[in-house]
């Protein structure tokens, strides 16, 4: 296990943690998004799809924990990097030349990052939360799950953040799908060009895909009038 | 015809040894667009011995883009603003007249400045003594071709080994990572067969020192593919992670 450990920690080690478990959440939001298309379908669809997962909760709960562990290690391992990152470089430029040879993307991992981990807290309190811990049974008797979504995305609030969210979402997608690629070793001149505009395509839209849904709620759903 | 001079205005960084804290210090200048933005300094140097100045400290060797000697921060850029050149081979027609040019030396823990724009780049050293080699006893000189060696190896071997050891990739990096020039160094005997038996060892020995010496990790930005004097290409990163992770999980070597 040592070898492991130390493979861990290493620089390479490291890299390749955060694109492991950055292609799992890769994974994990496709599912994610497609389960939540159902919103657009009305209560039915939305609550039918949620008391499905409650069907299979026991896989469900097993998907969580890996889940919760996939974003543990990301957060931790990537929050590392940042830190030691910095301290690779005590004294910085004066001029930094850094906007004309590398995109806004790749620098800004840290704060889309950042950012993406208070709307997953606030997300996870307010939708997790309710569904799974707050009362689940008294929930799924009233069918209330459609109900409280809408309710949310009728808080401007709410909507400004999750639609900041996620821009930033696709920002730090943008550039983690096709540096999942480099770090696992395959940037080849014939497919390298094709996994870029793929990660482009991809992370446009998980981010409008998302963000559609509180603007859809807020601006053309009844409740706000 | 001499050409007409430039009035330029150098902001350039001086400190005094690896101890004290530096500081930009302005000269003007005016300079020959011919000249080379090394000759510039010399001139500088000149007319600040001159005057009984201590004259500002700058590395250079070859000053024909090949030894990886010379290596200055001009305007934020590793080798100045434009691409695949090395600081000597950068003109001063490049800059318009009454411009202000920041001067700093190559940033990094793992490049410590020694004096003035010079730093200390003896790491990059360190990491090639601990695999960049083949392992061969001496003898008489092989015959040329006795082992093939296909010619899209030969050549991406050759680009590999293009790599000059400036440190431009640590400098333009954002985490002061030297990942292109290591790559580039396991690329280079990775592709040919003499380097093959210690393929797999030599990546982890490399990378182990590379990391203790304190260079950040790669996060695939691409600044240092962009400001190498040399366009080394970050598939070799690519191709270090895949036989680093390789070596890690399959070779029974467990420590290295």
């Amino acid at each position: 296990m040592g070898w492991f450990i130390s493979f861990a920690n290493s620089s390479l080690g490291k890299k390749f943690i955060m694109a492991v478990t950055g292609s799992f959440l890769i994974i994990f939001l496709i599912i994610h998004l497609i389960g939540n298309i159902t919103l657009y379908f009305g209560p039915d669809a939305f609550n039918g799809y949620v008391k499905t997962l409650d069907v299979i909760k026991p896989l469900i709960r097993v998907i969580e924990l890996v889940l919760l562990s996939v974003f543990v290690f990301h957060i931790v391992n990537g929050v590392r990097l940042w830190w030691e990152n910095k301290q690779a470089r005590p004294v910085n430029y004066k001029v930094n030349g850094s906007p004309e040879n590398t995109t806004l993307f790749s620098r800004t991992m840290f704060v889309s990052g950042s950012i993406i981990f208070i709307f997953l807290v606030l997300h996870l309190g307010t939708f997790f939360w309710r569904f799974n811990v707050h009362d689940p049974q008294q929930l799924a008797d009233a069918h209330q799950y459609y109900e409280i979504v809408v309710g949310f995305f009728q808080i401007w609030w709410y909507v400004l953040l999750y639609i900041i969210a996620m821009v930033l979402l696709g920002f730090h997608l943008n550039h983690g799908f096709q540096s999942a690629f480099q770090t696992f070793g395959w940037n080849h001149k014939k497919y390298t060009p094709l996994i870029k505009k793929i990660g482009t395509a991809y992370a446009i839209i998980m981010a409008a895909g998302f963000a559609s849904m509180p603007i859809y709620f807020f601006f053309f759903y009844g409740g706000n009038q | 015809m001499e050409a007409k001079k430039l009035n330029l205005k150098l902001k350039i960084w001086r400190q005094k040894n690896s101890n004290s804290v530096g500081s930009f210090v302005d000269y003007d200048v005016q300079v020959s667009p011919d000249a080379s933005f090394l000759e510039m300094l010399d001139e500088l140097n000149n007319r600040l011995e001159a005057k009984n100045e201590e004259p500002i400290v700058f590395e250079s060797d070859c000053r024909e883009g090949i030894c990886g000697t010379c290596g200055l921060v001009i305007n934020g850029h590793p080798h100045g603003p434009l691409p695949k050149i090395a600081t000597c081979q950068l003109h001063m027609r490049n800059f318009r007249d009454g411009e202000t040019i920041w001067v700093e030396p190559f940033r990094a823990k793992a490049f410590p400045v020694i004096k003035d724009l010079m730093v200390d780049r003896s790491g990059f050293d360190k990491i090639l003594q601990a695999g960049g080699y083949i392992s061969v006893n001496t003898g008489g000189a092989p015959d040329a071709n006795s082992i093939p060696v296909p010619k899209d190896a030969a050549s991406e071997a050759f680009d590999a080994a293009a790599c000059i050891g400036c440190g431009a990739c640590v400098a333009a990096c954002k985490n002061a990572s030297a990942m292109l020039f290591v790559s580039a160094k396991i690329s280079h005997l990775g592709f040919l067969p003499q380097g093959q038996p210690e393929r797999y060892i030599r990546v982890q020995r490399m990378i182990k020192v590379m990391d203790e010496l304190g260079f950040g990790s790669c996060t695939n930005t691409y600044a240092c593919e962009a400001e190498c004097p040399k366009g080394i290409s970050v598939t070799n990163i690519a191709r270090m992670n895949r036989d680093y992770v390789r070596a890690k999980f399959t070779s029974k070597v467990i420590e290295v």
